[in-house]
């Protein structure tokens, strides 16, 4: 990058006796005030915390009065129900066991996916603020191409659709503000995007993807079925 | 009355209790918040612009409301419930047809344990998205998705407990994913989670320990830890 002037180096105050202080753009230089508004406790903070409270358990007796948590019949090891379901929260994993070999579906994605998760804060990556493109797009955009290209391969050798369709339609849109530079609008929002907001949201439309399917749209066997001709 | 009022508060029950009196000035309202032991974890005076609904979305605050409605309606469900086959699902019934307002209570504890699980995950997206997990609170964060798992294995271990056909089956699922661990590791761990090599009497006791003392034991301490340094790092 060029630099766009050059600032005198020199600690001796009698000889440059104006300083001017040089800032960069991603520490964008804000007037802190000095005097935030500042309310008590009790009974600002303390009466909010009540009422969300007690709407919380409006809406969860709500719930409960109309809404009978299910029971089946007496455990029976000798009648598999088919499919056998684990709770709704591990059904996300239980499709990824679908396409993939045990050990990669049961052991290493899941533990991939907490070792990523306690290790956020630590990784540089995560603490970048610019949008993904802003340094070297060109670097990146190999980068992403290859990764892109990596992941493609492996969820197509699998047949894993399920998380092929939305990773590319989501890398496409990563891609738009490479090619339409755009200040405003939806298109410049993306564009201000970092990286691991990216990877994150990732992460969470797979698990959104995988754990509907995996709820709403398995039948015997595992195969896919609808909703309303299904098990509901 | 305003009289009476006045001699309690200011009496010496009340104020080896309270040590201050009622909030009405700013000094009496931050020694409420400074001298009670649950209120502490709070700064007595908070920026206006933190405790606006949509910066948090209370989101935290929640999970753990509704961890406190699950010790409780916990704790109530215990008195009728034992651990043992097949009379854990007796128990369920007799929860159902029996006991007044059983069926409200199992409901209340089921939604709640459905909606802690995905409270805190949302929890821990807002965090992410508004970058909070960013320097002094990395730790925190490590915290966080460690009561996160914590969360699912609460729920995961009280899934077993009715004994019907759907926590049978769930646990079992789950609980051969653990087999596919390398080196025989996993068939270890199954072994010892479930105490035999397939769920059944003894797994039942060791979730419902698990379930009931070790777990929550644990997720209060981390709680305890989490809260502490949300405060501590500048928090509300």
């Amino acid at each position: 990058m060029a630099k766009d002037f050059n600032v005198e180096r020199n600690s001796d105050a009698k000889k440059v006796p104006k300083r001017i202080a040089f800032i960069k753009d991603r520490t964008r230089a804000r007037v802190r005030q000095e005097e935030e508004e500042m309310v008590m406790t009790v009974p600002n903070l303390v009466a909010k915390e009540i009422i969300a409270f007690e709407i919380l358990i409006i809406v969860l007796v709500m719930v409960s009065l109309f809404v009978d948590a299910p029971l089946e019949w007496i455990a029976n090891p000798e009648h598999t129900p088919n499919p056998a379901k684990a709770p709704w929260y591990f059904l996300g994993l239980q499709e990824l066991l679908h396409y993939f070999p045990p050990i990669v579906g049961g052991v290493i994605l899941p533990g991939l996916v907490v070792v990523a998760l306690i290790i956020i804060p630590y990784v540089r990556i995560n603490l970048k603020t610019d949008g993904m493109w802003k340094d070297y797009p060109q670097k990146t955009l190999i980068g992403f191409l290859v990764f892109v290209g990596g992941v493609t391969v492996v969820l197509a050798m699998f047949h894993v659709y399920a998380m092929l369709v939305p990773t590319l339609l989501m890398s496409a849109l990563m891609l738009v503000p490479y090619f339409v530079r755009r200040e405003g609008g939806v298109i410049g929002w993306l564009g201000t995007r970092p990286l691991s907001w990216w990877v994150m949201t990732w992460f969470v439309v797979m698990a959104v993807v995988l754990t509907t399917i995996g709820t709403l749209f398995r039948g015997p066997e595992w195969r896919w079925t609808w909703p309303w001709n299904g098990i509901y | 009355m305003k009289n009476a009022l006045d001699r309690i508060v200011r009496s010496q029950v009340w104020r080896s209790i309270f040590r201050h009196g009622l909030p009405d000035s700013n000094r009496s309202r931050a020694e409420t918040v400074f001298y009670n032991f649950f209120l502490h974890l709070h700064p007595t005076k908070v920026r206006k612009r933190s405790i606006k609904f949509t910066y948090t979305w209370g989101l935290g605050g929640m999970s753990f409301g509704l961890f406190i409605v699950l010790v409780v309606t916990g704790a109530l469900l215990m008195l009728y419930y034992r651990p043992s086959v097949p009379q854990a699902y007796w128990d369920m019934k007799d929860l159902q047809f029996v006991v007044s307002s059983g069926t409200f209570l199992r409901n209340m504890h089921r939604w709640a344990a459905h909606a802690m699980v995905a409270l805190v995950f949302l929890h821990m997206l807002r965090v992410f998205y508004t970058g909070s997990y960013k320097p002094p609170k990395e730790f925190n964060w490590v915290i966080g998705v460690v009561l996160f798992v914590v969360t699912i294995l609460l729920s995961y271990t009280g899934y077993l407990l009715p004994w019907d056909q759907l926590s049978f089956w769930g646990i079992s699922v789950g609980t051969n994913m653990i087999h596919a661990m390398p080196f025989g590791v996993g068939d270890k761990i199954a072994f010892l989670l479930l105490g035999g090599n397939i769920v059944g009497e003894n797994a039942l006791v060791r979730f419902y320990v698990l379930h009931c003392f070790v777990i929550p034991v644990v997720a209060i301490v981390l709680m305890a830890i989490h809260f502490w340094r949300v405060r501590k790092d500048g928090g509300v």
